[in-house]
């Protein structure tokens, strides 16, 4: 089933979060998908406890506080969330786009407004040679079905919170090595007791040590050898699942045709439109002469573009300029 | 001015001039250099990952907590392994060398 809408933003972090604010002022209603399994983009996924010190009027707020209040800021407006799904493509109909991700949801839109930041977040690849030759084989970079891991012999790698909750929920089940460069680990303290229960009790295995070599084995499993201080040594397994984190990848937006200026997309100060008409992009994935990548910008260029969507949207209505201070409607539609 | 010494990723050596106002990540990434730091340098992504000269390990400010937990998601961590984004530049580093880590 294709749902509909007016515009369809890709990326839910604190610009593509406020551009719903600014479409909403104008009548104008908004999906935003996302690839993360929350909002909030980089602000909730890299640095939530970080304070940043630059946004007007905030003298201190952090990436966490940040996405908070702008959620609570765009509530009136009934956003609709697609988390959890990438936009693998996107398709010009008669009367604008059919936005599809990789999970199968299709909206329907006048215009795409791109507030993708530096990308989708991707899972951080070993810098392994040859390992994407036993991608989705013997390894995994995220866990779909935990079932396929029954009596297997898994190595796990990393030190996060991925690495040691999954340590310790499949050692119910398989023969469990857990590799770290160190014995210090930065998931929660919690996870981190039990994985050494377990450890003590000898369910799993600890080593310490960095992976350096994968390869074949005569049967169906793989060989690892890691490095561990001065000396090497190998490790026989069915899976290897490394967790080291999230990286971010323009992924399938640079295959759409649009002027890219090193990876990021050109876009007019005026409308903050793409070189494709009714594509729009704002925040950290745009450039233009002058283009600081600040949280700031991507407000003011999210108010600038939605002027412009508004002429895709109501092609025969006229937009008057008002302040939520004083106007009514405005105010009636924020709910105050 | 101070300057600094580079290896970069291909192994090609060269000097930069640096102002002490600026952290190490700052510095390479405005002289052009293949350094993502996708996080903006709060140490929050390990993507500016350096391995510092064994001379000069000592003579940089002490990595913290925050800084050694994130290094657990760069790749070939070596005891001189230190994220660019939290080394900041005084006089004392003229001279300073640096090799930047593979992606």
């Amino acid at each position: 089933m294709t749902e509909k809408t007016d515009v369809v933003i890709i990326g839910a972090g604190p610009v593509g979060l406020f551009a719903v604010f600014e479409l909403g002022l104008l009548n104008i209603q908004c999906h935003l998908i996302d690839n993360l399994d929350k909002v909030g983009g980089q602000c909730a996924e890299l640095y939530p406890e970080k304070p940043i010190y630059d946004i007007p009027s905030r003298p201190v707020v952090t990436g966490q506080e940040l996405t908070d209040e702008l959620i609570k800021q765009i509530n009136p407006f009934k956003p609709k969330f697609h988390l959890n799904q990438q936009v693998e493509k996107i398709d010009k109909t008669e009367s604008g786009w059919i936005v599809g991700t990789n999970i199968g949801t299709k909206i329907e839109a006048k215009c795409i407004v791109i507030a993708a930041g530096a990308g989708s977040f991707v899972p951080r690849k070993p810098p392994i040679e040859n390992i994407q030759s036993f991608e989705n084989k013997n390894v995994f970079y995220a866990i779909r079905d935990k079932s396929m891991f029954k009596e297997k012999k898994l190595l796990i790698a990393g030190g996060g919170d991925s690495a040691l909750d999954w340590t310790n929920e499949l050692s119910k089940d398989s023969n469990v090595t857990l590799i770290h460069r160190r014995k210090e680990f930065r998931a929660a303290p919690d996870s981190v007791s039990k994985m050494q229960e377990l450890e003590t009790l000898g369910k799993i295995k600890f080593i310490k040590g960095q992976i350096k070599k994968i390869s074949n084995t005569p049967g169906s499993k793989i060989m690892l050898e890691y490095e561990n201080d001065e000396e090497r040594l190998n490790i026989e397994v069915d899976y290897l699942l490394p967790f080291f984190g999230l990286k971010m990848e323009l992924g399938p937006i640079a295959d759409w045709g649009l002027n890219l200026h090193e990876n990021l997309i050109r876009v007019d100060t005026k409308k903050f439109e793409t070189s494709t008409p009714s594509i729009f992009a704002i925040g950290d994935i745009n450039w233009y002469p002058g283009k600081l990548k600040l949280i700031l910008s991507g407000f003011h260029e999210s108010a600038l573009m939605a002027q412009e969507v508004f002429k895709y949207c109501f092609p025969d209505k006229k937009n008057i300029f008002r302040y939520t201070t004083s106007s009514k409607e405005l105010q009636k539609k924020l709910g105050v | 001015m101070p300057k600094l010494i580079i290896i970069d990723r291909q192994g090609k050596k060269s000097e930069i001039e640096f102002d002490t106002n600026f952290t190490l990540m700052e510095t390479l990434r405005d002289n052009g250099y293949d350094i993502e730091a996708s996080c903006g340098g709060c140490c929050a992504c390990a993507t500016c990952h350096v391995y510092i000269d064994e001379k000069w390990v000592n003579k940089l400010n002490n990595m913290d907590d925050d800084e050694e937990s994130m290094l657990d998601q760069a790749f070939d961590v070596k005891n001189n392994s230190r994220l660019s984004c939290q080394i900041n530049l005084s006089e004392e580093l003229d001279g300073l060398k640096i090799e930047i880590a593979p992606e």
